[in-house]
């Protein structure tokens, strides 16, 4: 299973990033034990400028990362049709359960490593390195994070055997379904759909307020309706929005709308709400980081740029999802 | 707009190493043709052959027999289609016939009369009475007949028999009629020597594909030396033969991947003096460090995204225009008379995004550490120097 050239290309490119954050992580481990700002000696110098390797070589590994994610999920959709049963990436994961637990390692990296760069921007600009030490002790995790995910996506695939008999998103994703996934798609429309947008709602006029107000309090709310949104979002499309998108009051499935039949709709919806969910939730964790003179005049600039960039990414998620609701005639308000 | 001028002033650098930069663009070019040759060929292959087999039967039934593929009794049929939602069940007659004139393979099919009027490649008509055969364009290349002609084959008895080839099937169709010889039925069974009552195998119409499993279990329940094989698993075989047939040249290909990378590594590595004056001069006059990785990144950016490009052109003019001749020998298959291939030309996001993973990581990832080392040269050493 193995030999497949989209699991060939996640197999090689992971293990090149993996080697390049252990890299990056052995070197920023020297430079965090031996660092001393105030210090003007040569082996200091060189040490800052060790800095910037490091950050080169881990924004290069995080970016492919993100992409590997995108690629893992076009290749257990590509992959779907060796299994019997399968219909969609669905199936594949449930050929060998190990890969949910990939899918949700991955999503975790999609959403730490872009804070770990946007660290490591701050600690740069700073000019007096004042996160060097969180930087590189958060770096040490994900470097874990990452052979983890290496680990697991090699003991996926070649766990794979394509006689397997998978059950498919229709079974798994079906409101009687077992488990969390059956509950979840079980989960009454209308309901969702006020909850959903309501949320929205909430999430959007925190939003403006914080790009109009300096209050701390309202960035704790933002973050935490951030997260509210990332969870009601993924049920509401689960539950509701993916009948609209498939036209079909019985069928749930997430990963059904990546094909190309339903022009690979879920990329900009899980994209949109990647985006909106990251900006919205950085300005409440990197609220502390004000404390910190060199940061403070750094950070209010970026968090309008974060603001704006949530707010657009959660307008076109919204109307990504919406489009079909409204648009496609479908009515579907008693399931 | 910074970020344009760095970008402008990364692309008047590469062109004033142009011979270095060439060169490497060069290599890349070839590696990314080589490795996407290699994906847009099988994925064609496995397109062609699942629209192919779109029109195959939906449950192909074969008798076993000392876990070898027997004759079928034809009386299996009237049982197989008592089973609900079973339509048409015929029996089929055909084989292969090895040809000792011109040492190639033909594959010989015996027709019911039900079934003329559905061939529409064809010049002349399909073979009615005895002695008429209709044969596909490699067979009539080969043994250099057309329509009117004679064709003599050897039957079982080892005697030489002349039919009348009445139709040829047109270029079009060739993937699946290249050596393909037509005959009535009853003509066929007589050239074989096959027994009375069997026949190769028989194919089942099932209406409703999920049903398809089911009445092959049933089917085999029914006939315990049987062998249902239904047209989803003809397609993963399809698939999983490709799949393993381009992972394997590509493993093959990884090892031109690391050349390249040491020689990208290698190339970044050796900068000359000039090139160590211009990055001291660009930090004395008030570039950062970050400022010189930038414009290291425009520039590998700038090498990756031509050399992707271009190969991907070299790869795509190749497999469609060309017909993959250098690789068609390795991954098709072997055969004395196979149709030449015209593949649909498509473009797949996926495909690239596979290609562009396996060839544009290892390239930054060897060119990382390099870059930094220029960018952290200190003015003042290199102008004293």
């Amino acid at each position: 299973m193995i030999l497949h050239p989209g699991i060939l290309a996640l197999i090689v490119g992971s293990s090149i990033v993996l080697m390049m954050v252990i890299y990056g992580s052995f070197v920023g481990t020297r430079v965090w034990l031996s660092w001393d700002f105030n210090s003007s000696s040569e082996e200091q110098l060189v040490l800052e400028r060790k800095t910037f390797l490091v950050s080169s070589i881990v924004r290069y590994a995080l970016a492919f990362e993100v992409f590997s994610i995108l690629l893992f999920i076009s290749t257990i959709d590509d992959i779907h049709q060796l299994f019997v049963g399968a219909m969609c990436a669905t199936g594949s994961l449930n050929a060998n359960p190990i890969g949910w637990v990939v899918l949700f390692v991955k999503m975790g990296i999609l959403l730490l490593a872009p804070v770990w760069v946007v660290l490591d921007i701050f600690d740069q600009k700073a000019g007096d390195y004042p996160l060097i030490r969180a930087k590189y002790v958060l770096l040490q995790f994900l470097t874990v994070v990452v052979a983890l995910d290496l680990f697991l996506v090699i003991k996926y695939f070649a766990g794979l055997h394509p006689e397997i008999i998978t059950s498919c998103c229709g079974a798994l994703f079906s409101e009687s379904g077992p488990g969390v996934a059956g509950e979840i798609a079980a989960l009454p429309s209308a309901g969702m759909m006020w909850l959903f947008y309501v949320t929205v709602v909430f999430f959007l006029a925190t939003l403006m307020f914080c790009l109009l107000h300096r209050a701390a309090a309202a960035r704790y709310v933002l973050a935490v309706l951030a997260v509210m949104l990332f969870f009601v979002s993924i049920a509401s499309v689960i539950s509701t929005f993916s009948m609209y998108i498939y036209q079909l009051p019985t069928h749930h499935c997430p990963f059904d709308m990546f094909q190309g039949n339903y022009s690979y709709v879920a990329y900009p919806i899980f994209l949109g709400l990647f985006s909106a969910v990251f900006f919205g939730f950085l300005p409440g964790i990197f609220q502390p980081l004000k404390k910190v003179t060199s940061l403070e005049k750094h950070i209010f600039e970026a968090e309008k740029k974060w603001l704006v960039t949530s707010g657009i990414a959660t307008i076109l998620f919204v109307t990504v999802v919406s489009w079909p609701v409204v648009f496609s005639g479908v009515e579907l308000m008693g399931y | 707009m910074r970020r344009l001028l760095i970008l402008d002033y990364a692309l008047s650098s590469l062109w004033r190493r142009r011979y270095k930069n060439f060169s490497i663009i060069a290599v890349f070019t070839l590696t990314v043709a080589v490795l996407g040759s290699i994906l847009l060929l099988t994925h064609s292959l496995k397109m062609e052959a699942s629209e192919i087999l779109a029109g195959a039967p939906d449950l192909v039934v074969q008798r076993m027999s000392a876990g070898r593929h027997d004759l079928i009794p034809v009386r299996y049929i009237e049982e197989i289609e008592k089973i609900p939602g079973v339509g048409a069940v015929k029996s089929r007659c055909w084989g292969y016939y090895y040809d000792a004139l011109t040492g190639s393979n033909f594959t010989l099919l015996g027709l019911d009369e039900t079934a003329t009027h559905e061939i529409h490649l064809l010049e002349g008509s399909m073979p009615k009475a005895e002695g008429q055969c209709a044969v596909g364009p490699g067979v009539a290349r080969i043994r250099n007949v057309k329509v009117g002609d004679e064709l003599i084959l050897i039957d079982s008895t080892n005697t030489g028999v002349v039919f009348e080839v009445v139709g040829t099937f047109t270029e079009e169709s060739s993937i699946l009629t290249n050596d393909l010889v037509v005959f009535p039925k009853d003509d066929l069974v007589w050239f074989f020597g096959l027994p009375e009552g069997r026949a190769t195998d028989i194919t089942v119409e099932v209406f409703n594909e999920s049903e398809v499993s089911t009445v092959a279990g049933k089917i085999k329940r029914m006939y315990p030396d049987t062998r249902p094989i239904t047209r989803r698993e003809i397609v993963q075989t399809y698939d999983a033969v490709f799949n393993w047939r381009s992972g394997m040249m590509l493993t093959v290909f990884l090892s031109a991947l690391i050349a390249f990378s040491i020689l990208a590594w290698d190339k970044a590595t050796g900068i000359s003096a000039e090139e160590r004056r211009e990055v001291g001069i660009l930090k004395a006059i008030g570039w950062d460090t970050s400022d010189v990785l930038e414009l290291k990144f425009w520039e590998g950016t700038v090498i990756s995204l031509t050399s992707f490009l271009l190969g991907l052109i070299f790869a795509f003019v190749h497999v469609f225009f060309f017909g993959a001749p250098l690789l068609t020998p390795v991954l098709k298959g072997w055969s004395v008379i196979f149709p030449d291939f015209h593949f649909t030309p498509y473009i797949d996001l996926y495909q690239i995004a596979v290609i562009g993973f396996l060839t544009v990581v290892p390239y930054v990832a060897s060119t990382v550490i390099p870059s930094w080392k220029t960018a952290v040269t200190d003015p003042e050493e290199v102008m004293r120097s």
